[in-house]
C-alpha cells in the first residue's frame, strides 16, 4: 500500500466506515436467537440431563440394586440401599441422588445394565430450594413415568452407537 | 507550589483488581503497585479456584477421572481429555484404532476454535469492542450443538476416554461439520474486518505487553503466546500426537510478540484448524472408534445384555475399573492455550498414583509481571486478554 494510499484511508476513517457497514449488514440478516421459554434449540438423543429412574413396560421396577452407577460415580452422588423383596428379588429401598453434587458424565447410564436410570431430555429443573434437589426414589420414578415415551425412544436411536 | 510538595512516596499506592473484576476473566485477583497511572509491580494473587483436582484424581479409577479434565480450562475441554488419555494409554502400552485418533483430531480441532474465538470475543470487548462477542457467541452456539450430539453435554464431554472415544459419530454429523466449516471462514472474515484494521483496537494492542523470543522461552510461555513471539513451536509439528502427522497445516508465527501479534496469530490459527477439520472429515477412516480389549473399554451393550463373559468385563470395568502396570509418564498436547501436560504416575493399582498437571494459563500468568511493567492501569486488561487465562486450570 502506497504511503499516499494509507494516508487517504486514514483520513477518511475507511476501516471505521467498513466495520460500520458490516454491523448494518447484519442488522438485516436473519435474526438466529431463540425466544427461550417458547423455542428451544434441538437436543440429541445423546443429552444428558435430569436422572429418571425407569421402569418395565409391565410396570416393574427396572433397578436392580447392582449399585453399579453408585460404583462409578465420579461425584459420589448416588446413594442406594437395598433388600430381598417379599417375592424374593432385589430390590432398592432407598435410591437418592444428590443432582447438586452431580457433574452429569453419563457414567450412572452408561454403566446400568438393566438401562434404568437414564439421563434424560429435561435440563429445566431449577428449584428455589437446595432440599428439592436432594432426589429420593419416589422423584426419579415419577421422573420415568413422566419423560419414558421419549427416553425409550432415545435408547433406541442410541443403542447402535452403544 | 502544591505539586512540589507531594513526594515520590506520596505519589505510589496499591490497586486491587478483582477477584470480582469483569474484565478479570473469573476469579483472578492482581496486586498492583502503581505510582500515578503507571505500573511499578504486579502481584497475581491465585487459588480461588483451587478444588484439588490432582488429590481427588489420586482417589478415583482412572475412568472416573476422565471428566475432571473437562473442568480444568473449560473452555477447551476435549483437548485435555485427550492429554490424559494419552497418558494412561502409554502407561498402558496400547495403540488406538485410527478412525478413534482421527474423530480425535476433528474433535480437538473444534475445541481449538471453541477456545480461540471465545478468547478473541472475550479480548475486544475488554478493549471496547462488543460486536465480535454476539457473533462469536453464536458461532460457539452451533460448536457446542456438535458437541451435544457426539458427547451428549455441551461443555464437559467426558468423551475421549482412555483406548478411544466414548461413542461413534453420529451420521450425519460429519456433514454437518463440514457444511458449517465452510461458511466460518467468512465469519471470521467479517470478526477481523472489525478488529484487524480497526485503528481503537490497534491503539490498545499494537506495543503493549511485548515479550521478547528470549523472555518467553524464559517464562516458559507455550502455545499462541509463544508463537507470537516468533517462535515456531507446536507440539502438533514437533511431536505429533495421535495422527496430526498426517494432517497439512502451517504454524503461524507473530513478529513482535505484543498483545496485537497475539490477536493475528490465534486468528490465523483458526484458519489452520479450519483445514485440519476439513482434512480429518474428509480421510475419516471406517473401523471402531475404542479399542476392542474388554479389559480396558467395555464391551458393546448388544454384547453386554447376551454374554455372561462381556458382562462380567462390563461388572469389573464400572466398579474396579482397569489396573495400570507401574510406570511413570508425561504426555503433551497442543491445547489451545499451549503446552497441557499430565505426568502420571502408576504403582500398578486401579488408581494413578499421582497425577501432576501441567496447566499452560498457570506459566503465562507468571509473566503477568514484566509484561505490564511500565504501562498503565488501562493495559492490564488488554495484556490479561491477550495471554488467554482461564482460572480452571490455573487453579486447578
Amino acid at each position: 500500500m502506497s504511503f499516499l494510499d494509507k494516508t487517504a484511508r486514514s483520513f477518511l476513517l475507511s476501516e471505521l466506515f467498513g466495520g460500520m457497514w458490516l454491523t448494518i449488514k447484519y442488522m438485516f440478516a436473519k435474526k438466529v436467537t431463540l425466544n427461550y421459554p417458547f423455542e428451544k434449540g434441538p437436543l440429541s438423543p445423546r443429552f444428558r440431563g435430569e436422572h429418571a429412574l425407569r421402569r418395565y413396560p409391565n410396570g416393574e421396577e427396572r433397578c436392580i440394586a447392582c449399585k453399579l452407577c453408585e460404583a462409578i460415580c465420579p461425584a459420589q452422588a448416588i446413594t442406594i440401599e437395598a433388600s430381598s423383596r417379599d417375592d424374593g428379588s432385589r430390590r432398592t429401598t432407598r435410591y437418592d441422588i444428590d443432582m447438586t453434587k452431580c457433574i452429569y458424565c453419563g457414567f450412572c447410564e452408561e454403566s446400568c445394565p438393566v438401562d434404568a436410570i437414564v439421563e434424560g431430555p429435561n435440563f429445566e429443573f431449577a428449584t428455589e430450594t437446595h432440599e428439592e434437589l436432594l432426589y429420593n426414589k419416589d422423584k426419579l420414578l415419577s421422573n420415568g413415568e413422566k419423560w419414558e415415551s421419549l427416553l425409550a425412544k432415545r435408547i433406541e436411536l442410541d443403542l447402535p452407537y452403544r | 507550589m502544591m505539586a512540589e510538595s507531594f513526594s515520590d512516596k506520596d505519589d505510589k499506592y496499591t490497586v486491587n483488581f478483582g477477584p470480582q473484576h469483569p474484565a478479570a476473566h473469573g476469579v483472578l485477583r492482581l496486586v498492583l503497585e502503581m505510582s500515578g497511572e503507571t505500573i511499578d509491580r504486579v502481584d497475581p494473587h491465585i487459588g480461588l479456584l483451587h478444588r484439588g483436582t490432582e488429590k481427588l484424581i489420586e482417589h478415583k479409577t482412572y475412568l472416573q477421572a476422565v471428566p475432571y479434565f473437562d473442568r480444568l480450562d473449560y473452555v477447551s475441554p476435549m483437548n485435555q481429555e485427550q492429554a490424559y488419555a494419552l497418558a494412561v494409554e502409554s502407561l498402558l502400552g496400547i495403540t488406538i484404532p485410527k478412525r478413534a485418533e482421527y474423530i480425535r483430531i476433528l474433535f480437538c480441532e473444534i475445541t481449538r476454535i471453541l477456545n480461540h474465538i471465545m478468547n478473541i470475543a472475550a479480548y475486544a470487548m475488554d478493549v471496547g469492542a462488543m460486536t465480535p462477542f454476539l457473533w462469536t457467541f453464536e458461532e460457539r452456539e452451533k460448536l457446542m450443538g456438535f458437541y451435544e450430539e457426539v458427547s451428549g453435554s455441551r461443555m464437559h464431554a467426558a468423551y475421549v476416554r482412555p483406548g478411544g472415544v466414548a461413542r461413534d459419530l453420529p451420521i450425519g454429523l460429519t456433514d454437518r461439520i463440514f457444511s458449517w466449516s465452510n461458511g466460518f471462514e467468512k465469519i471470521l472474515d467479517d470478526i477481523e474486518g472489525l478488529l484487524t484494521d480497526n485503528r481503537i483496537f490497534k491503539q490498545r494492542t499494537v506495543d503493549i505487553g511485548i515479550v521478547s523470543k528470549k523472555e518467553a522461552l524464559d517464562w516458559g510461555f507455550t502455545g499462541p503466546n509463544l508463537r507470537a513471539s516468533g517462535i515456531p513451536w507446536d507440539l502438533r509439528k514437533s511431536q505429533p500426537y495421535d495422527s496430526y502427522e498426517d494432517m497439512d497445516f502451517d504454524i503461524p508465527i507473530g513478529k513482535n510478540g505484543d498483545c496485537y501479534d497475539r490477536y493475528l496469530v490465534r486468528v490465523e490459527e483458526m484458519r489452520q484448524s479450519i483445514k485440519i477439520i476439513n482434512q480429518s472429515i474428509n480421510s475419516l477412516p471406517s473401523g471402531p472408534v475404542k479399542l476392542i480389549d474388554n479389559k480396558i473399554n467395555p464391551p458393546k451393550r448388544s454384547d453386554m445384555k447376551t454374554s455372561m463373559e462381556a458382562l462380567i468385563h462390563h461388572f469389573k470395568l464400572y466398579t474396579e475399573g482397569y489396573h495400570v502396570p507401574a510406570g511413570e509418564v508425561y504426555r503433551a498436547v497442543e491445547a489451545p492455550k499451549g503446552e497441557f501436560g499430565v505426568h502420571l504416575i502408576s504403582d500398578g493399582s486401579n488408581k494413578p498414583y499421582r497425577c501432576r498437571i501441567r496447566a499452560p494459563g498457570f506459566t503465562h500468568m507468571q509473566g503477568m509481571d514484566f509484561m505490564l511493567r511500565g504501562h498503565m492501569l488501562a493495559d492490564v486488561p488488554a495484556v490479561l486478554g491477550s495471554i488467554d487465562i482461564v482460572f480452571g486450570e490455573v487453579d486447578r
